[in-house]
């Protein structure tokens, strides 16, 4: 395991995280052992899982049993006592629609073009952040000089905060930004990017595809480092193209960890929401607004917080999500068959 | 390259694996992998590098149109009887001559300079006959006015409280977590492994409104505890340990309960020592995750005094009257934690991530 070699390290931080900890984990035996003495070693499994579960518990199934409640509740109120049930309405709001095919004849207009952008979005960000992670991680397989240091080269914007990646991109698209400049300098006019929804929608794209590439770049690129060399050797032999080579060994034995990819793109794709936020604000107008936005304008910063539509929103996400997810367990299920 | 002729079979695996040309030539495609990662690393690091640039600009510089790469300041001179230092421009007089001349005031479209040199001499010139002479500054206001003026001293100072806070947190009911499903064979184990797993279904994007209802009835809005608490509980890290864990021997375990050794001195004095690599992974990312967290910030921390950095700066960014030297300073504040992270941890991290998969 890879994990291994880095025991120094693991051994350095322990060193340094010393003593305070230490203490903390002396303090806590007596009580501890005298526990293990009452309950009896048989139950002292459930001791050790009691604080995560308790925190589990209070943060995830309980919020998901009440989302649902909430779901079929109304008005303003945040304590679920005093919200009068209202059954489907929210539901029947949400949906009511006289074509889905167009956002504006629906009665909840917001909702429906937040998920028209996000479908939007996420078509265009996952087909580009699959094709050039695809062409990242086979660069950087070739036999190149520094390959650890393009490698990073690739990954470090992954490690920036999506507020930073965001001003980092807003500033350059500015009406007098970098980019601007150049265009001016090559004849072109100035673009007013934040100003048209196909420009902002583009950016949006873009600036994701940027900041989360080189993560899926790493998946892709540990997949080929896995592909034997002896099916590479036993196609030299033969002498089969080298297009060949690459459509019938590289391509299929990618393939799982491309599906991998794919759903995980998939799976963040429609939770999109903190980098687009900060560079066009989901703006202009609501052309790059989607579902997380609007999610969290309708219960926390619309005039009337309207937890009921929003919670109603919430489940409709966690559907689509659970529809991927469990995409993504049949897709690393057959990973490991292979 | 002595590896080049050495292996015969490079032609075919070349095309994905290694350079085409063969006894060292290069191939056309070798120009292209270059190409293309030079291409990368002016795509990956340039917005950053001008970032940096930027936040070196006083406010009057980043309004310039086109900007410049490098902060330039204007150069002042001290020049005999004037207390004030004049700023330094270079004019064409009306002869045609080109001078450095300092601007004593300006009156309308006329500025009235002086040759330093020369003081006694002035000179009326048109402004738009004369150029800012200028040199390489930094403008070190934009970082020093936000951290004093402003509260980003206070917003930094939460972010950081958060982020260690959090982790260690997580760190300790994880490897807790982790140990107990491990280290015993219980019923019910089966099950809580899929409770755990199923958790990782459930981001925190599809219960925003109920985490808040909770988090609100324990009194817990804007303040810290409501950003630690709710993400403190990782399935990815309960996993991970657990997974490391497993690969301890049992031996080492049934040899320390034989020394009549407590369960909890087990854990902590035993596992936990040995399981030191993976809890050094989950503890970068769990640094990662917290300085970088936002949409639940945003959501539980209302007043300014309780921000992290990632709040505050969208707070900063959002106001009408928006304060781009300030801004561009503190971004590359906040981005100093996580690039330093990336130079000294790079290596661990991308292993971490090939063989967890995880983010």
């Amino acid at each position: 395991m890879a994990l291994q070699s880095d025991h120094n390290m693991g051994e350095r931080m322990a060193n340094l995280a010393g003593a305070p900890v230490r203490l903390l984990f002396t303090v806590l035996e007596p009580p501890l052992a005298a526990l293990q003495r009452g309950l009896g070693i048989k139950r002292m499994p459930w001791i050790f899982l009691v604080p995560n579960l308790v925190f589990f518990g209070l943060f995830v199934i309980v919020p998901l049993f009440i989302n649902f409640f909430y779901s079929l509740t109304g008005g303003t109120q945040l304590y679920p006592d005093d919200r009068p049930f209202v059954g489907t309405e929210q539901y029947g709001f949400l949906l009511d629609c006289q074509t889905y095919a167009d956002p504006q004849t629906c009665r909840e207009d917001r909702f429906w073009k937040a998920i028209y952008n996000t479908s939007i979005f996420i078509v265009f960000q996952v087909s580009f952040m699959v094709l050039f992670s695809l062409i990242t991680a086979l660069t950087l397989n070739r036999e190149i000089r520094a390959r650890g240091f393009f490698r990073a080269v690739f990954f470090f914007p992954v490690l920036l905060s999506p507020v930073v990646v965001a001003l980092i991109w807003k500033w350059i698209l500015l009406r007098d930004g970098i980019l601007n400049a150049f265009l001016v300098s090559i004849g072109l006019d100035k673009v007013l990017f934040f100003v048209s929804p196909e420009w902002s929608m583009f950016w949006a794209v873009f600036v994701s595809i940027w900041a989360h590439m080189g993560f899926y770049t790493l998946i892709l690129l540990a997949g080929l480092q896995a592909i034997p060399p002896d099916l590479y050797e036993a196609a030299e032999m033969d002498g089969t193209s080298k297009e060949r080579v690459f459509w019938r060994i590289t391509l299929p034995l990618l393939w799982p960890n491309m599906l991998v990819v794919i759903v995980l793109a998939l799976i963040k794709g429609v939770q999109v929401f903190d980098e687009v936020f900060v560079l066009t604000g989901g703006g202009p107008g609501t052309a790059t607004q989607f579902i997380v936005q609007y999610i969290y304008n309708t219960g926390f910063t619309n005039q009337v917080q309207n937890f009921g539509l929003a919670s109603a929103a919430s489940v409709a996400l966690g559907v689509a999500l659970f529809i991927l997810t469990m995409a993504q367990l049949a897709v690393t299920r057959r990973k490991d068959d292979v | 390259m002595s590896d080049a002729t050495a292996m015969p079979t490079r032609t075919v695996r070349g095309l994905l694996n290694g350079r085409r040309g063969r006894n060292g030539r290069i191939h056309w495609t070798d120009v292209f992998t270059y190409l293309y990662l030079a291409f990368g690393i002016f795509l990956m690091f340039g917005p950053v590098i001008w970032l940096t640039m930027s936040s070196f600009k006083t406010s009057s510089a980043l309004l310039e149109f086109p900007p410049t790469f490098l902060p330039l300041g204007q150069i002042e001179v001290q020049v005999e009887g004037y207390d004030k230092p004049l700023p330094l421009f270079e004019a064409t007089l009306e002869d045609g001559t080109v001078k450095q001349l300092a601007q004593v005031r300006r009156i309308g479209i006329i500025s009235q300079m002086i040759d330093p040199a020369n003081p006694s001499e002035k000179y009326k010139v048109p402004i738009n006959q004369r150029a800012e002479v200028r040199e390489f500054r930094m403008a070190w206001d934009n970082y020093r006015d936000p951290l004093e003026r402003f509260d980003f001293t206070r917003y930094l100072y939460n972010s950081v409280v958060v982020t260690v806070v959090a982790t260690l947190v997580t760190l300790l009911i994880n490897s807790m977590a982790a140990y107990g499903l491990a280290i015993y064979e219980f019923r019910g184990r089966g099950a809580i492994m899929m409770f755990v797993i199923g958790t990782l279904m459930i981001p925190i994007t599809i219960i925003l409104v109920p985490v808040y209802l909770v988090v609100t009835s324990m009194g817990m809005i804007n303040s810290l505890w409501a950003v630690i608490l709710p993400g403190a509980a990782t399935p990815t890290g309960v996993f991970l340990l657990r997974q490391y864990m497993l690969t301890i021997p049992k031996d080492l375990i049934e040899a320390a309960r034989m020394d009549r050794a407590s369960e909890w001195a087990i854990y902590w004095k035993v596992v936990l020592p040995l399981a030191m690599p993976a809890i050094a992974v989950l503890a970068i990312f769990s640094i990662m995750w917290r300085w970088n967290d936002f949409l639940w910030p945003l959501i539980v921390l209302n007043r300014s005094e309780v921000y992290t950095l990632q709040v505050g700066l969208n707070a900063f960014q959002g106001e009408l009257d928006v304060q781009w030297h300030y801004i561009l300073a503190m971004t590359v504040v906040t981005l100093i934690p996580v690039t330093l992270v990336f130079a000294f941890l790079q290596k661990f991290i991308t292993t971490g991530i090939a063989s967890s998969g995880m983010k």
